[in-house]
């Protein structure tokens, strides 16, 4: 069998399974080794998939000012381009992910068991997190009692939505 | 035996590590020097002030030796991207390194708690408390959907990794290990040899850790890593015990040598040692030695390593004065290590384990 990467043959063989699809990646030794692999404390095969070097400690090393950004995605609140994104498979920021978002979709297919978070919240965050919750519960649902023409029960939702808006501005 | 008893033959350590980042500064890996000097300044006050942490040892890594960060690599407080890391960066560690804190690592924060044996649902719960703690004083990057917001989108979600240590000479002697880890590999759970490549691991040393983050609770992830992880146990149980009916002439030999050559050896490479020290470590379990044994090879494994013996030797060293200084090391703690022919082996083997087991077995 041949290396994924290249025409050597693979030598190391890898499977995954997310969200019901198995992955199977052939490695050659040395893009085994080039990928991190080998590498006792850094491997994790996510990575691997997802990026074209397997260091993850490697930095971002272009200067921000020198880069061309005229057309091309940039986050705001840190400069991060879509040209890094390509490069390092990583984000800036927090705020990158409000920026990035066709990217990270693409980026996600397939990396975790599931597309939203389900677990911890900061305690902090817990109240408007549910609100968030409640709110793109009732959006789905309104837009369910349109399509429907089910008038009565929209009308009904909307005002449910207006209410928790009304709470948020009110906090 | 129980199955928790398997687990405390198999499992050395359980670890769990939180990534966390600040809502409204660069993530580490993007910022500039002055940003990462600003973060730091805010992460290592709130991080120092945590109740857990009192008297913590507490540095900027600029600020130590390369053999003292190896140190810290090799006992797992802190990786070894952050090892190579300077300005800006810090490392808060638990008086008795059971928890650590990275600071400015690929996250701002990566907190990281280690228990021995197969601990991982009460490391998450002394961790997730800390977490708590330091959520006070710090505003996490966090999002509803994605969760806690993380530099690379393989942490996103719960910024959770859960791992644990696993020693599996059964399974590899009966080989059978390349199966069992397949099988793991199988159900998305990474496993990797913690030393050398592949199924071919040094001192038959594993680890098993989650590799999903995102759209699973922490205690949905960890469940299913204990779970996984009892079964790895059990197969390594059942290993050991079919290997002593059937072959325990080889097992006795294969324990003795090791004994012998840990015992009296003059120059011993890394390689050779956690390979013994493995065996040494079964015959612990199968009461070729006393009970202790068991952990004495676990903190040999530890301080047999490089940076460990040029702390102990207060110089740094050539690999062949590294070579002499471990089987010194060797030899003085177990010299007060009966030969396991002299200890009283009265016992009836099928006796190791309990009449129950055996039928739980069959
Ligand atoms: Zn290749
Ligand atoms: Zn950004």
């Amino acid at each position: 069998m041949k290396c994924d990467y290249c025409d050597s043959k693979a030598t190391v063989f890898l499977t995954q399974l997310a969200e019901g699809q198995m992955k199977k990646v052939c490695l050659c030794d040395s893009c085994a080794k080039e990928r991190g692999v080998t590498d006792p404390t850094g491997f994790s095969l996510a990575d691997m998939l997802l990026t074209n070097f397997g260091n993850s400690g490697a930095k971002i090393k272009a200067p921000r000012t020198e880069r061309l950004t005229g057309g091309a995605k940039v986050c705001p609140e840190c400069g991060f381009t879509l040209e890094d994104l390509k490069k390092v498979r990583r984000f800036g920021c927090g705020n990158c992910y409000n920026v990035f978002t066709e990217e990270l979709a693409a980026m996600l297919r397939g990396m975790h068991k599931g597309q939203s978070h389900v677990g911890k919240v900061p305690e902090g965050l817990m109240e408007s997190h549910y609100r968030y919750q409640r709110m793109e519960e009732l959006r789905g649902k309104l837009e369910e009692a349109i399509s429907s023409e089910n008038y009565e029960a929209a009308a009904e939702l909307r005002d449910e939505i207006r209410k928790l808006d009304e709470e948020e501005v009110a906090k | 035996m129980t199955g928790a008893k398997a687990d405390e033959c198999a499992v050395i350590t359980s670890r769990i590590r939180l990534a966390r980042n600040l809502r409204g500064h660069s993530f580490p890996g993007w910022a500039k020097k002055k940003e990462r000097e600003e973060t730091l300044a805010i992460l290592r006050p709130a991080v120092e002030e945590l109740s857990a942490m009192k008297d913590a040892f507490s540095r900027e890594l600029a600020d130590l030796t390369s053999v003292q960060k190896q140190v810290l690599v090799e006992r797992h407080l802190i990786s070894r991207e952050h090892a190579a890391r300077g300005d800006g960066s810090g490392a808060v560690i638990e008086r008795r390194q059971s928890f650590s804190i990275m600071l400015n690592e690929e996250d701002h924060l990566r907190i990281q708690a280690i228990r021995p044996g197969l601990k991982l649902k009460e490391a998450y719960e002394s961790l997730s408390a800390l977490d708590s703690e330091l959520e006070e004083k710090l505003e996490y990057a966090f999002d509803p959907t994605l969760g806690y917001l993380t530099t690379c989108p393989t942490n996103l979600g719960t910024g959770l990794r859960a791992s644990a240590m696993l020693h599996l000479p059964g399974l590899v002697l009966s080989d059978q290990i390349g199966q069992v880890l397949q099988a793991v590999n199988k159900i998305g759970l990474a496993v990797r040899g913690l030393y050398g490549e592949g199924t071919e691991s040094l001192g038959n040393l594993y680890q098993i850790s989650n590799q999903s983050t995102l759209g699973e609770s922490e205690e949905t992830i960890i469940g299913r890593l204990e779970r996984v992880i009892t079964q790895v146990a059990m197969h390594e149980k059942n290993a050991r015990e079919k290997l002593m009916e059937d072959d325990p002439d080889m097992v006795a030999d294969k324990i003795g040598r090791a004994y012998g050559v840990l015992r009296n050896a003059y120059i011993i490479d890394s390689k050779e040692a956690l390979n013994h020290l493995s065996l040494l470590r079964l015959g612990g379990n199968l009461e070729f030695f006393p009970q202790e044994t068991v952990q004495m090879c676990d903190s040999l494994l530890m301080d047999i390593q490089q940076a460990h013996l040029q702390l102990h030797a207060g110089a740094k060293l050539s690999p062949e004065k590294r070579d002499t200084i471990r089987a010194e090391i060797m030899r003085s703690r177990l010299q007060s290590l009966e030969s396991p022919d002299n200890r009283s082996r009265t016992k009836d083997q099928t006796d190791r384990y309990s009449e129950d087991d055996n039928q739980e077995n069959a």
